[in-house]
């Protein structure tokens, strides 16, 4: 369990500087380095297991059917990362204290830089890749908070957008290639896929695979052509530079790919992309170093370019040259990070990070001079300093390599030459900042920093020499584990040395210090040869990109979107149409083996009724009061159908439907135009006209190739459990009570929803009342006519009984809440046409909002009760009784159920009907709402 | 009868989609109550189509499938409370905007239209 806690101890240290936030400024820091130092605690009680070889993993099920699981995983590798990350974490911690400024927002600063400690090691422990991922991202965006922390730069801003589009981008393809990953061996388990290399580089879509993860390593690693968003994340504050670009950003990609090493290497495609975008960065990165005037845009380079090293031993796929490339990483970090912090120093203690400006330091801080000169001169590559021994081993594996056949010699030629560039800006680092003359107008007068400020460097610089002279005590056995991990098995012979000995690997770094020497000699010419190229601003090229992406998507999006409902309405039934086709075309027979039943005349006459009302619907739909009536006609027929195809409940349902929606066309068409204008063009009719018709074509077909094969449905659970479990004989009431309560509570509920949200839109509708027809013949105003008047009147009482029967017997006969409460409604809303709203009014008081809501209440009260029975949500119970003169009857916790649903159908049936009919009335809600 | 079934489906999905295409509230609304008959014939069809089935238990050998009904029958009422909805937006938004073009245009556009 102590892993998952390494992990977990930084993610809940993210809360303790906002918690600290009222203590002093050492407070928050010694706060903030608590829970981190106790994970890297630990890291170090998992060491004897880790040493002896060991992978330690934990996981958890999270969605098992999916693939995922939280899992950790501590391998050797891991363990390495690990201790990077926290370790360095905690100087930068230190650092940070003295480096932010009193404005500075210390305890956020803190914050994101914990949750940044948090993703990456989540990243390095990950068991699963998807996990690996989604930590990925986490590292995108919790260094886009730490770049743009000092937000009211436009600098850090732009340089923040920067880095998060790029790496968030390459974060995508990585996750695509993991997903193929995934699929190609079944299982997101790292250690499976760790195990399945040769599956992998076998599969047709290695090469897919290989290009995807690799882009999510290269963008997040600053390899060529992404090096780009590097130098301009430098706006960030100094602690960010130090931790993100020396030892966990930058180094998540690389250590995707040591992760992946023993996967995907091993390919001559392997070797081509990776070794020479590596080589490339490397060339490229160092060049451009040399001629940065800021202190940190020379580091930034020089990080691309050693990257790009680390990047090209990677791809040598040999295992000598992961050996060496993970060696780097340590050496990398350690030299980077304490120079980072320098430069940080500098620019503190100066106020300014130019070189033109800052000259001569040596005088001013001898000590923090010191300790700046021994980290560039390890990131040189002097003999016994850290940087010189990785370097010697680069140099042997560059010669060694022969997959580039006969220019293979090329490697270590540009290997050299990369270096001696690395050997220029190095003597730069030192030569121009601390010595060269006087400083040049510092805005500060330049004087060594506190004390503490320096421990962090001191502590890297102890770890440099310490490594440069002892190698074998101090890294070796950390560098063996770390190394059999990533290649996944035995590790090659390799001795860590000072002295090999004189051979071609010493010659070459002795070439590179002298050329190195030479160039800085003679940077006035280099300078000037440069000053002729015009320099390309990064950060605009990337804007004037983004804006132009921008101005694409907002021309697609406005054709695409355009306001138009016709629009889009069409443009979705059409793509509903394309989607349905092709599985229409792959079937071969329309008509399946299920026996058919035989057509009878009356069937066929409804048939032909049903098209007619149809046709005349579509044909007169410019006449709106013709087209509702024939669209009556075809609801008619629809709820015969029902009716003839054994389906009463339905046929019952239909009917009640029908009489309140023809109601309610008619009440709007009240208030609506009567004619539609003539406005569709010729060329809109038949292209709508053709579309309507293929999908219809379309629709039927499906239909009849569904109802002519035969079935195999669970109908037989609910005709068996419906008399036992449910205690009623008509099954479709018994599963829309009973087996599927919860879904017909649902449905009740949205019912209610659209009753109110329709109450709403009447209440402050604003509506011109007409006083005559289309014609120009004015409405009646005469009084409600009597006959209409008194048989309604009588016919209510009657009306209500039905609705009552029809409700009791639902659970057995067809009928049901539904049902009876439609019929209710069709009987008050008859009475609302007979008499008037004002008539009403004086005689039937019921709020229509209290009656839904009171509905859908005792339909989830009725689900709650069975809960006192210790029985889940919405168990029914049901009895039978005997009562003298009525006999035997049932009584079911069911039938209250269908109380609520029998009211809440009434009560969001009025709420519409009555509502709208008011609005033609005194009693107008819009009226009442003014007054 | 199968035939027939599915070709009065077709045709009533054909006339709603036709309907709803229309630019004004009212032929849409008397489209979406077309096609929701159709919708509903359809899924009620995914049972088979039964002849003298018996609704209740006990009464015959032969069943029709209860379950699409019961699907169908909250369907048709949550058919009407939409149709209602949709309509009542319509006429709201011809209240505020003048017109009762589906695409929410101010009042005088149509009459630009017209030229």
């Amino acid at each position: 369990m102590g892993l998952l806690w390494i992990p977990l101890l930084p993610m809940l240290g993210t809360l303790m500087p906002l918690m600290a936030a009222r203590f002093s400024r050492n407070s928050i820091a010694l706060l903030t380095a608590l829970l981190p130092a106790a994970a890297l605690f630990l890291l170090f009680t998992q060491a004897p297991a880790v040493f002896s070889g060991q992978v330690l993993a934990v996981s958890f099920k999270w969605i098992p059917l999916a693939g995922l699981e939280v899992a950790f995983r501590l391998d050797g590798l891991a363990w390495l990362f690990a201790l990077l990350i926290l370790g360095i974490g905690q100087l930068i911690i230190l650092y940070a204290r003295y480096y932010l400024s009193e404005q500075d927002n210390m305890p956020l600063f803190y914050s994101y830089l914990l949750l940044f400690m948090t993703a990456m090691l989540g990243i390095v422990l990950s068991g699963n890749l998807i996990q690996l991922w989604f930590f990925w991202e986490l590292t995108s965006i919790s260094s886009f908070l730490l770049i743009g922390f000092w937000s009211h730069k436009s600098e850090a801003r732009k340089g923040a957008r920067m880095a998060l589009t790029i790496t968030g981008a390459g974060g995508l393809a990585l996750l695509a290639g993991l997903l193929l990953v995934g699929q190609v061996v079944g299982s997101y388990d790292l250690g499976e896929v760790l195990a399945s290399g040769d599956l992998i580089r076998e599969h047709a879509a290695y090469p897919v695979i290989l290009v995807l993860v690799l882009l999510g390593a290269f963008t997040k690693s600053a390899q060529f052509p992404f090096h780009f968003w590097l130098p301009h994340a430098m706006s960030a504050p100094t602690p960010v530079s130090a931790y993100l670009h020396s030892a966990t950003m930058v180094k998540a990609g690389i250590f995707l790919m040591a992760r992946m090493y023993p996967v995907l290497s091993g390919t001559e495609l392997w070797f081509l992309i990776v070794s020479m975008t590596g080589l490339a960065t490397l060339l490229i990165g160092a060049y451009v170093a040399l001629f940065k005037h800021d202190l940190k845009g020379l580091l930034a380079y020089s990080t691309i370019s050693h990257l790009g090293l680390i990047t090209l031993l990677l791809g040598m796929n040999t295992q000598l040259s992961t050996v060496a490339a993970i060696f780097h990483i340590v050496n990398h970090a350690a030299f980077k990070a304490s120079l980072f912090m320098a430069a940080g120093i500098i620019d503190h203690e100066t106020g300014t990070r130019d070189m033109r400006q800052i000259n001569g330091l040596w005088k001013y801080m001898p000590h923090t001079a010191t300790l700046a000169m021994v980290a560039a001169a390890s990131m040189a590559g002097v003999p016994l300093l850290n940087g010189f021994l990785s370097k010697e081993m680069f140099f042997a594996e560059t010669l060694q390599q022969v997959t580039l056949g006969s220019l293979s010699w090329m490697v270590p030629v540009f290997a050299t030459l990369g270096t001696v560039f690395s050997v220029a800006y190095s003597a730069r680092f030192i030569h121009d900042v601390f010595f060269n003359g006087e400083p040049v107008d510092l805005p500060k007068t330049p004087h060594e920093p506190p004390r503490f400020m320096r421990i962090p460097v001191e502590v890297l610089i102890a770890l440099c020499l310490l490594i440069g002279i002892f190698p074998n005590f101090v890294i070796g056995p950390l560098l063996a584990i770390a190394s059999s991990a990533a290649l996944g098995g035995d590790l090659p012979n390799y001795s860590l040395a000072i002295w090999h000995g004189f051979n071609v690997p010493l010659l070459m770094s002795f070439l590179a210090m002298v050329g190195g020497l030479i160039i800085y000699y003679n940077r006035k010419h280099l300078f000037r040869f440069q000053a002729q190229f015009p320099e390309a601003d990064a950060k605009l090229i990337f804007e004037w990109v983004m804006q132009q992406l921008v101005k694409g998507c907002t021309v697609i999006m406005q054709k695409l979107e355009n306001g138009s409902l016709q629009r889009y309405i069409y443009l979705l039934i059409f793509l509903a149409m394309i989607l349905m086709a092709g599985p229409m075309i792959d079937l071969n027979a329309t008509e399946g083996h299920k026996s058919q039943l035989p057509l009878d005349n009356l069937t066929l006459i409804a048939a032909i009724i049903l098209a007619a009302a149809t046709l005349a619907t579509v044909l007169f739909n410019r006449k709106r009061l013709v087209s509702i009536i024939s669209l009556s006609v075809v609801g008619l027929i629809v709820s015969l159908a029902f009716a003839r195809f054994s389906a009463p409940d339905l046929a019952l349902t239909q009917l009640s439907v029908e009489v309140v929606t023809m109601i309610l066309l008619l009440l709007a068409l009240f208030f609506l135009p009567q004619n539609t204008p003539k406005e569709s063009h010729p060329r809109r009719l038949v292209r709508d006209l053709s579309l309507a018709g293929i999908i219809g074509g379309v629709i039927g077909t499906i239909n009849y190739a569904m109802i002519t094969r035969p079935l195999d449905s669970l109908s037989w659970f609910y005709l068996e459990n419906s008399k036992t479990g449910g205690g009623g004989t008509n099954v479709v009431n018994v599963i829309l009570v009973d087996f599927r309560g919860l879904d017909t509570l649902g449905e009740i509920s949205v019912l209610g929803i659209a009753a109110l949200g329709i109450y709403k839109l009447i209440v402050r509708m604003r509506l011109y009342m007409p006083s005559s027809d289309s014609t120009g013949r004015p409405w009646a105003v005469g009084r409600h006519p009597m006959m209409l008047s008194v048989v309604s009147q009588s016919l209510l009482p009657l009306a209500l009984l039905v609705s009552a029967y029809i409700f009791l017997r639902g659970h057995n006969m067809p009928g049901g809440g539904f049902i009876a409460g439609l019929i209710t409604s069709v009987a008050i809303i008859q009475q609302y046409i007979a008499h008037g709203v004002d008539w009403i009014k004086d005689r039937l008081r019921i709020n229509y909002q209290w009656l839904v809501a009171s509905g859908i209440l005792i339909a989830a009260l009725t689900g709650v009760g069975s809960w006192f029975f210790n029985r889940p949500f919405l168990t029914t119970w049901y009895d039978y009784f005997n009562l003298p003169l009525i006999g035997e009857f049932e009584l079911a916790s069911a039938m209250l159920f269908d109380l609520g649903v029998y009211l809440t159908v009434i009560g969001a049936t009025l709420m519409i009907l009555a509502n709208l009919g008011k609005l033609t009335t005194k009693q107008s809600p819009a009226m009442k709402e003014s007054n | 009868m199968e035939a027939i079934f599915a070709f009065s489906v077709g045709l009533l999905t054909a006339a709603g989609v036709f309907l709803s295409l229309r630019g004004r509230s009212f032929p849409v609304v008397v489209g979406i109550t077309l096609l929701s008959y159709a919708v509903n014939l359809f899924l009620f069809s995914s049972g088979r189509l039964t002849i003298n089935g018996a609704a209740v238990l006990g009464t015959s050998e032969v069943y029709a499938d209860p379950v699409p009904q019961a699907l169908v029958l909250t369907a048709i009422v949550i058919g009407f409370a939409m149709t209602a909805f949709v309509l009542i937006l319509g006429m709201r938004s011809r209240a505020d905007l003048g017109n009762d073009h589906v695409d929410g245009r101010l009042a005088v556009e149509p009459e630009e239209k017209k030229k």
